[in-house]
């Protein structure tokens, strides 16, 4: 079956220019978003996971801009578009759910009207009544009670997960076709959390469109996704399918994050992390970005960059000497 | 509403205690008002009898009593140079101040505010440069500087504009910026770094992934908040106007609450000088309440029981 992608980055390369030098956050990201899947993006703080998606949507602040590279959404290239013309598409054919549920909605707006905005900048034709009434029944939809009281609200009145739950009805609001959640619950507690993510699989259910879900925590997207991006200092290093890459994780990075995963039944003391800090992107090793921290490295990963390579059908990964997976039924 | 009622009530203490303030210094002062009053020729018996008739034998705390008495009726005593109650001479001044002030203000904020947000807009391009240098030149400048030069320039070389209060609204126009001048500047400033520090917010962010377009974003979305610390500054700085005004006052010979003051002082009149200053001291109160009030309308955050 072919599949028709709504999102498909290639090449992309967002940088800092600050005084200490040129910041890669991105560096030469090709990334897929098939239309209605949900994908994941996952990667340590600070990997340019955020940086990605804000290129999209044209939010990089400054010093930081897309330096090169193609972005194209629903068969049209929006890479480099004017301001203008970018804004047109945001927030209606593109909408963005932040991490900080706390600071993202302004604080002396009531949350109604913030919603209702989202709707009233798309369609200008749409009439008060007619807005406020869908405002209600997205409400609804996003598991919000008392919909009218909390129309009128200011969102130092809610809790953080109710808080979300507006900043996906308001990203809801005009059905958009693709959805980006960065690290959406990373600021909740657990059942809130749980509740969240249930609830953007049930929109995606419903509505079709698709997900770029972005987080730090291999856990989470491993029910939700159907695809899944390994980032590292500003390069993808591993993706495959969500089964293929919990099954046959190739690199070493991918294994890591996968090893932090708290689980029931597994000792909490025992919980592994990756030894060592994100390197400074000032100051990149010569070889593969992830060297001083692989258990595996050998000389020549010190020595020569990697190039990413497909493992297998739709498995691509950056590694000279990937993880061997022993085959049950193996040849 | 509650919580300005509490406010409200709470400003009493402060203002027993400014006019008590005022009346014990004005009393710790060398020289006897009387004597003074009388000028050079008297004799004791006279000294005595305008003591006893002006209460300044009886004890001070009793003296004081009777002064907030008579101000809660609003009898604030009578001018020992003219006569005349004070109560008076304030309300025939007072129009003069306000005219002043409230141009000033308009000027100010409207100048300040307007090359404020340009500035933050245009941050650190030639515009935004120039508006905080001439700003800088703003808040740095004493106000009789920029009152004396104003006149120099405008109404002595180039003969624009009056040179003092004729009643006129032209008459009017450089007393006012020279004492909004030094407003402007600091609300210029303040204007700026608050939306600067605003435009970083994350909801800011949400605002232009809604696709809100740069204009609106900070119309609708950055200004609000922004604006908070600026209008608590602004209604803050009536305090500075109103001693602004004095200087103001003298320079363009506009018959105001200051020069009531500064007359006042030179005369050693006492009631008149406690008079004007338990106005004034009102004013800066009342511009205290106002701001709280302000900032409790643009943030809900703080509006108390909702
Ligand atoms: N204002 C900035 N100046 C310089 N570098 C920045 C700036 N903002 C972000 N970066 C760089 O971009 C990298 C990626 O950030 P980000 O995309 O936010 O990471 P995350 O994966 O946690 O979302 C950071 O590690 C940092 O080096
Ligand atoms: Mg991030």
């Amino acid at each position: 079956m072919e599949e028709k992608n709504i999102l498909e980055i290639r090449g992309l390369k967002s940088y800092f220019f600050t005084d200490n030098g040129v910041v890669p956050a991105v560096d030469g990201v090709d990334l897929d978003i098939p239309e209605g899947k949900i994908i994941g993006l996952v990667g340590e703080s600070g990997c340019g996971k955020s940086m990605t998606v804000r290129s999209v949507m044209g939010l990089l602040k400054y010093p930081g801009r897309v330096v090169e590279g193609s972005i194209r959404f629903d068969g049209r290239e929006i890479a480099g578009l004017k301001e203008n013309e970018l804004r047109d598409i945001c927030g209606k054919d593109i909408s963005m759910i932040f991490q900080e549920p706390m600071t993202s909605l302004n604080p002396v707006i009531k949350v109604g009207k913030q919603v209702r905005e989202t709707l009233l900048i798309h369609d200008r034709s749409i009439s008060r009544e007619e807005a406020d009434r869908r405002v209600i029944e997205i409400f609804k939809k996003v598991g919000i009670s008392e919909p009218e009281k909390r129309f009128n609200s200011y969102p130092h009145q809610l809790s953080g997960g109710l808080r979300q739950r507006v900043m996906i009805a308001m990203a809801m609001i005009c059905k958009p076709k693709l959805l980006i959640a960065d690290e959406p619950t990373t600021a909740l507690d657990v059942t809130i959390e749980a509740q969240i993510l249930r609830l953007m699989k049930e929109l995606r259910d419903e509505t079709g469109m698709s997900v770029l879900l972005i987080t730090h925590n291999l856990g989470v997207v491993a029910e939700l996704c159907d695809y899944i991006y390994v980032m590292y200092a500003g390069k993808i290093v591993e993706q495959a399918e969500t089964f293929e890459l919990f099954d046959h994780t190739a690199h070493p990075y991918t294994q890591g994050l996968l090893d932090s995963i708290p689980r029931i039944g597994r000792n909490a003391d025992r919980l592994h992390t990756i030894p060592g800090v994100v390197p400074n992107l000032l100051h990149l090793p010569k070889g593969c970005a992830f060297c001083n921290r692989c258990e595996l490295a050998e000389k020549s990963c010190h020595d020569q960059g990697v190039e990413l390579r497909e493992i297998s059908p739709g498995h691509k990964v950056r590694c000279i000497k990937p993880i061997e997976h022993k085959e049950v039924t193996g040849s | 509403m509650k919580y300005f009622l509490k406010r409200v009530i709470g400003t009493i203490p402060v203002l027993l205690g400014v006019v008590l303030l005022i009346f014990v210094m004005l009393r710790i002062i060398p020289g006897n008002p009387v004597v003074i009053l009388l000028g050079e020729h008297y004799d004791q018996a006279t000294i005595d009898r305008l003591t006893d008739l002006m209460g300044y034998d009886q004890p001070i705390l009793l003296q004081f009593v009777n002064y907030v008495k008579g101000a809660l009726v609003g009898d604030l005593g009578v001018s020992y140079k003219y006569s005349r109650p004070v109560t008076e001479m304030i309300m025939e001044a007072l129009p003069y101040t306000i005219r002043l002030a409230l141009m000033a203000v308009v000027f100010a904020w409207g100048l300040g505010l307007i090359t404020g947000i340009i500035a933050a807009v245009k941050k650190n391009n030639f515009i935004d440069r120039m508006f905080m240098g001439v700003s800088l030149l703003g808040v740095s400048m004493p106000i009789f500087m920029t009152s004396l030069l104003l006149q120099y320039i405008f109404a002595f070389k180039l003969g624009w504009l009056p040179m003092t209060e004729e009643g006129t609204f032209a008459s009017m126009i450089l007393p006012a910026i020279a004492l909004g001048w030094n407003s402007a500047g600091s609300v210029a400033r303040m204007t700026r770094s608050s939306l600067i520090e605003v435009m970083q917010a994350d909801y800011i962010d949400t605002a232009r992934a809604k696709g809100l377009r740069k204009g609106a974003v900070i119309i609708g979305h950055a200004l609000k908040n922004s604006l908070l610390p600026v209008v608590t500054m602004m209604a803050l700085q009536l305090s500075s106007m109103l001693s602004g005004a004095v200087i103001t006052e003298s320079v363009f010979a506009i018959p105001g609450i200051g020069r009531l003051a500064t007359t006042a002082i030179n005369n050693r009149d006492m009631p008149v000088l406690q008079g004007t200053v338990l106005f004034t001291t009102v004013i800066v109160i009342a511009g205290n309440l106002l701001a709280d009030f302000l900032y409790s309308v643009l943030d809900p955050r703080i509006r108390k029981g909702d």
